[in-house]
């Protein structure tokens, strides 16, 4: 057992009739206190790795009327992903259509956006601009410019929450994708959503 | 039965040692723990891959509860910063009329988080700071888009705080509905900010997707 010997060794020689005082041992138990080093320590650990948040970046476009200032996408390497309630993701490639219209889930979603992206990349056919860019920037032109065309449309319904949101805007970050937008969901959209999984309840938050 | 008799062995071992090192790493862990203020509203963020940490000088707090409520609470260390805060108040104070006294606006300095609408925000600052830690506060209206209020303060922020770069920290709780976030940016994109900074817990890149190999091959450059 851990502890500390005391340096009470040679004892003195008393006078005749004194009684050898009994020697106590000066061993002191230090389990306890070893135990609770030990729970300070593993306090310490948790507090210390909880304590770091992170943040991640999340930059906006702004907001404009103009025609001529808006984003353009094609609609060949368009995927539109819609949150709904309960952690469901709707999504369609191009136009919407009811027969594109599909359902999925948060694990579900990245396999989607992968495959899209991979026909995108496939159907890459050059684009003067784009590559004259990357060049003079001394970049891979293939790899800057064959995605180019790949954009994702982020719209969430009132019912998804904050969580959903930050999980589709890291699918981005974790596929790479190089242009995306968050943009208010239509009302054809809705309709679509709302027929799969009944009412909305969102717009006035829970009390 | 015959038994054999075994020597009797002390199961003593010297802790010493292991006891010495267990303290050193209390002590160091006991340094390294820089500990959290306590937080006004409890708020779970949800997980993001990405490792850029959390600076928090010099920002706006944007903070969403689990109900969808909005909270507003500014960063700063240094006294030249403080005074800036109090500017924020001292704006708010003359343009929308408040009628805070000077004792109301001091103890905006000390109020960990904002959750009131304007108009309710003297009753909130005349209360001792005990008190206005523990009250529960309604939220700053942000739903409509013709009385977001969020607007002034992220104004009044942007006034006070004068040339200096503010960081737009938005920290939303996993169960906060959707509506309210979007609330928020449009705030801030009405007062011309375009870059947000969203808190989030940390996870690893899952293994085989585009990110981890991007990772994998700068780390081997």
């Amino acid at each position: 057992m851990a502890s500390i010997e005391g340096g009470d060794g040679g004892g003195h020689k008393k006078g005749p009739g004194v009684k050898k005082a009994k020697k106590l041992s000066t061993r002191v138990d230090m389990t306890p206190m070893v135990d609770l080093g030990f729970l300070l320590i593993t306090f310490f650990i948790f507090t210390a790795t909880l304590s770091t948040p992170s943040t991640m970046d999340l930059n906006v476009p702004k907001d404009t009327d103009k025609d001529e200032e808006q984003t353009k996408a094609k609609q060949s390497g368009a995927l539109t992903i819609m949150l709904g309630k309960n952690n469901n993701v709707y999504y369609y490639e191009g136009e919407l259509s009811a027969e594109g219209f599909k359902q999925t889930t948060f694990k579900g979603i990245r396999d989607i956006i992968i495959k899209k992206k991979r026909s995108v990349i496939a159907a890459y056919t050059g684009s003067a601009a784009c590559e004259e860019k990357a060049r003079a920037k001394k970049l891979d032109v293939r790899s800057e410019c064959a995605d180019e065309d790949f954009v994702v449309v982020i719209k969430p319904m009132p019912d998804a929450t904050y969580k959903n949101t930050v999980d589709i805007l890291d699918e981005m970050t974790i596929n790479q994708v190089k242009r995306f937008a968050m943009v208010k969901i239509a009302d054809s959209e809705k309709e679509l959503i709302v027929a799969t999984e009944g009412p909305s309840t969102g717009t006035t938050p829970a009390p | 039965m015959p038994s054999v008799k075994l020597p009797k062995k002390s199961t003593d071992t010297d802790m010493t040692p292991f006891v010495d090192i267990a303290f050193l790493l209390l002590s160091f862990f006991i340094m390294a723990t820089k500990f959290k203020p306590p937080e006004p509203v409890k708020v779970e963020t949800p997980n993001s891959v990405s490792s850029a940490k959390l600076k928090e000088e010099n920002s706006v707090l944007i903070t969403i509860d689990n109900e969808s409520k909005v909270y507003v609470s500014f960063g700063g260390k240094t006294t030249e910063d403080k005074g800036k805060i109090t500017g924020i108040i001292n704006d708010l104070n003359s343009s929308r009329s408040l009628g805070l006294t000077p004792q109301e606006i001091e103890a905006f300095q000390s109020t960990p988080l904002i959750g009131v609408p304007l108009a309710g925000i003297k009753n909130l600052l005349s209360r001792p700071l005990a008190e206005r830690e523990k009250i529960k506060q309604p939220g700053i209206p942000v739903s409509d888009s013709l009385n977001n209020e969020l607007v002034w303060w992220v104004g009044a922020a942007k006034k006070a705080f004068g040339g200096t770069k503010l960081m737009y920290l938005v920290k939303g709780d996993n169960t906060s509905k959707f509506p309210a976030f979007e609330s928020v940016i449009n705030a801030l994109k009405r007062n011309e900010e375009f870059k947000y900074f969203l808190i989030t817990g940390q996870e690893g890149a899952p293994a085989g997707s585009d990110l981890a190999n991007k990772l994998s091959a700068d780390s081997r450059k």
